[in-house]
């Protein structure tokens, strides 16, 4: 702003311009209002632009001062020369006009600047926040980082469960995750007093170093679960020879807790007192002037961790694969074991089953032809001979069944043949086959059946009668003089027990019922500590002994196997010796539901039922010296279902015959055609019937029917 | 499957020439009944003990037949063996000389002796090959695949 003001008086200068001067003024005057005019557009033009600026009054009011100096300076220009009142007027109105926007904007400008001023610490300030921020993600970001790089060691640590790869998992990724230099475990050894280095990441072949477990600096890093930082220069850091002029990267050290099945307890994890740990020692790299940062060391607390629990699991995994190893090799060998013991029990069965055979074949023989030989003359010696060897010869049939019986019933593999049977029958049987001997001894038996005791019972009659003989038989064997009582009734609850079994409890029910013998004898009783051995096989108490009891020990061991076959229970009482004993067994028996008497003969034979079209099991002896025969006979006789046996020879069928032939064909051969005279000279012999050859299957079959029916043969054919 | 009608309905042909010319008897078809899976070569072993069992008899006929002094009882006892083998085997043709052999043994009639063993030495032979042809014809439907027709 031009200071100078000429005033306008209109007078004529004093001197005659200085043109030059006047020129310049001119000019000068001219850009400055041009530049009084064109400043304010260019803020309008920018506040426009920028449309944030909070102060557009404080612009506006900078504007027009700008403008009215320019203006007043631009009116300057008609002043130079002559110039008329208005151009006077409008200059004093502009001056003054500047003069109050001026004033005005100096003292907005008091208020306005100190505005600024904050605005300018402000945003000082955000930008601070904003670079602090940036900071903090940065760290989270890394942080984040962090969490991820364990997630993915862990999942890589814990996808395996093998231990060596667990560890080099380990060490390969947090080499990668940290970009160490080296990373190496340091294992415990056996004896648990050094820790040798087991695996490194750059080596490829770590040498085995071990170092001493009770080093400070171990125990320093043993003693905490934390990542500690360790001198490069101790023992389980120097890897490798110093590269020499770099400085070594900083390194850290960490326990890993190992887990050993022995010592694993559920309660004691994770504190356990004597723990063995493992050291992973991480370097980094050697000129690189990093440092640890604090999350890093966590990173290898965690990862030191996972690494546990990893080993563990792979160790108890170990441990079950072992177990479950262990277990099948002991069931293969129990199973072997098994097999060789059913193979032993077969084999002796076997062997049992065809010696019994070799051995009943012969005895047969003795005891059929001592029979025989005593129908004959004899001389009293004679006699007394031949009735020892029927006796031995009996005494031996008996115990080769006996031996028989006794293993078949040790093993479990025998059976109960469960059939309907006439009780009371059997009771009258058994008499008839003890009187005899009794009265020899001149020893009266008594028999007394209770009245409520059913006529049929259903049971192993067969075995029950060897039980009811085997104790009678004791019992006649063991008196000399007196009386045998043998009573028989159902067992009451009530009735008394044998105070040795207290928990033999016979409960009846709707379809079974329990009998109880007694079979008292005068004999010459047992004592009390003799009683127990009684039923053990093969033992024989000295009392016993030294009487020609002639059994082998067995009966009685046998009888009470099949008493408790048939649930029930036997025992003898005796006051002492002398004073005779009596003999008590109960045993179950089943109650038949419907019985029809004429079907249940006491001893049955082949079942009687009129024209059978077959005959499962009958067993028929064949004898027939030509080959041919007896081949077309067999296969007709198997064809309906008989067991065959035959013979080509009469001798060898007398040999071969047993009770248990039902039927036996003998091939005849006689002089001449007369079939008539045959049939009629057979019959008279004794044979139950003559049939012609070639029989055809039918004929066969009616045969047999009529046989096994009416016990001979009809029909002329 | 053309082959096999066509054996089959051979077999047929054979076995009801056999029946009707009497080499075989209704024992024979017995003896085919009691065939079965338990015992599916029943027949041939029956037949091949027969043929066995024959050719010693006839060898101990000839020699008995031979001697000085003929025992007929033996004899009749050895023919006596033939006639049962061949009638259980329904060997037909045979049992009948059998039989004949036998009347001329009761009267100790040397040369009808000689003569009925040569029948029935003949006799044999013949059925020994019808009955190899027999088995020969069922062996050939089996190998074919189709099975042994039932004689009723």
């Amino acid at each position: 702003m031009s200071v100078t003001m000429e005033s306008c008086n209109c007078v004529e200068p004093p001197w005659p311009a200085d043109e030059l001067l006047m020129k310049y003024q001119y000019i000068s005057d001219f850009f400055i209002a041009l530049a009084y005019f064109s400043i304010p557009l260019e803020l309008i033009y920018f506040v426009k632009k920028s449309a944030v600026f909070p102060y557009r009054w404080v612009l506006v009011q900078f504007g027009a001062f700008i403008v009215l100096c320019g203006a007043t300076h631009l009116i300057n220009l008609w002043t130079f020369g002559m110039h008329s009142r208005t151009v006077a007027v409008v200059m004093t109105t502009a001056k003054v006009l500047t003069a109050v926007v001026s004033c005005a904007t100096a003292l907005m400008l008091v208020h306005i600047i100190p505005d600024l001023l904050s605005v300018k610490t402000r945003e000082i300030f955000l930008k601070n926040k904003a670079a602090e921020l940036d900071r903090e993600m940065g760290l989270i970001r890394t942080q984040e980082e962090t969490g991820r790089h364990v997630r993915m060691l862990t999942h890589e640590i814990r996808s395996t469960l093998d231990r060596h790869t667990i560890l080099k998992t380990t060490l390969v990724e947090l080499g990668r995750t940290l970009a160490l230099e080296e990373c190496a475990l340091w294992m415990p050894t056996r004896t648990g007093l050094e820790l040798q280095l087991s695996y490194t990441l750059r080596h490829q072949n770590p040498v085995e170093f071990t170092v001493p477990i009770q080093l400070p600096v171990i125990n320093q890093v043993i003693s905490t679960n934390r990542a500690v930082k360790i001198s490069p220069n101790c023992p389980v850091a120097r890897l490798r020879p110093l590269a020499g002029k770099y400085m070594p990267g900083e390194v850290v050290a960490v326990r890993v807790p190992l887990l050993h099945l022995s010592n694993f307890h559920i309660n004691d994890w994770p504190e356990l007192s004597t723990k063995r740990y493992a050291l992973m020692v991480l370097m980094l790299p050697s000129d690189s002037a990093r440092q640890w940062h604090g999350h890093e060391l966590e990173l290898v607390e965690v990862v030191a961790d996972q690494v546990a629990v990893a080993l563990s699991h792979a160790a108890i995994l170990e441990e079950s694969m072992r177990a479950r190893d262990l277990l099948m090799e002991q069931n293969v060998a129990l199973d072997r074991a098994r097999r060789e013991a059913e193979t032993a029990i077969r084999a002796r069965n076997d062997f049992l089953a065809v010696m019994n055979h070799e051995m009943r074949t012969p005895m047969h023989a003795i005891i059929a032809l001592s029979s025989l030989l005593q129908e004959t003359e004899l001389t009293p010696e004679q006699r007394l001979m031949v009735e020892t060897i029927l006796k031995s010869g009996n005494l031996l049939a008996t115990l080769i069944n006996d031996v028989l019986d006794l293993s078949r019933l040790e093993d479990g593999s025998f059976q109960l043949e469960i059939r309907t049977f006439n009780l009371h029958a059997l009771f009258r049987e058994l008499l008839n086959l003890i009187k005899p001997i009794a009265s020899v001894k001149k020893l009266s038996v008594l028999l007394s059946l209770a009245p409520d005791l059913p006529e049929y019972a259903v049971g192993d009659e067969k075995r029950l009668m060897q039980i009811i003989l085997n104790v009678v038989g004791n019992a006649v064997k063991f008196t000399k003089e007196g009386s045998i009582s043998i009573t028989a009734f159902i067992e009451k609850s009530e009735s008394l027990r044998d105070p040795r079994a207290p928990e033999f409890f016979p409960v009846p029910s709707d379809s079974h019922f329990y009998l109880r013998v007694h079979v008292k004898d005068s004999g010459s009783g047992i004592t009390p500590q003799d009683i127990p051995k009684l039923f053990t096989k093969f033992a024989q108490s000295q009392s016993l002994a030294t009487r020609n009891s002639g059994g082998s020990g067995l009966g009685l061991a046998i009888c009470k196997r099949f008493v408790n076959l048939m649930e029930g229970h036997i025992w003898i009482e005796s006051e002492g010796l002398g004073k005779g004993c009596t003999a008590i067994f109960i045993v179950k028996l089943g109650i038949p539901e419907r019985v029809n008497e004429s079907k249940l003969p006491f001893v049955p034979k082949v079942p009687t039922i009129h024209g059978r079209t077959n005959f499962p099991g009958l067993k028929v002896l064949v004898m027939d010296d030509n080959g041919v025969n007896r081949t077309v006979t067999k296969e007709l006789l198997v064809h309906l279902g008989c067991d065959v046996t035959t013979v080509s020879s009469g001798d060898e069928c007398l040999q071969v015959v047993s009770q248990e032939h039902k039927v036996v064909f003998m091939d005849i051969s006689v002089p001449g055609n007369t079939d008539r005279v045959t049939k009629e000279n057979c019959l008279r012999l004794g044979m139950d019937g003559v049939i012609l050859k070639p029989v055809s299957v039918d004929k066969m079959r009616s045969v047999l029917s009529e046989l096994l029916d009416q016990q001979v043969v009809f029909g002329a054919q | 499957m053309d082959v096999i009608v066509q054996l089959q309905a051979q077999f047929v042909e054979y076995t009801t020439s056999l029946y009707r010319e009497g080499f075989l008897d209704d024992q024979f078809t017995q003896l085919q009944k009691l065939q079965d899976e338990s015992n599916p070569d029943f027949v041939v072993e029956v037949v091949r003990l027969f043929f066995e069992d024959s050719e010693k008899l006839l060898n101990n006929l000839a020699t008995a037949l031979q001697q000085q002094c003929v025992d007929y009882k033996q004899v009749d006892a050895h023919v006596h063996q033939f006639k049962g083998s061949s009638s259980s085997i329904g060997a037909q043709r045979v049992k009948n000389v059998c039989v004949a052999f036998r009347n001329y043994c009761e009267e100790k009639n040397l040369e009808g002796c000689l003569r009925c063993l040569q029948q029935a030495k003949h006799e044999y032979y013949l059925m020994k090959s019808k009955l190899e042809t027999l088995f020969r014809l069922e062996q050939e439907i089996l190998a074919a695949g189709g099975s042994v027709p039932m004689m009723t």
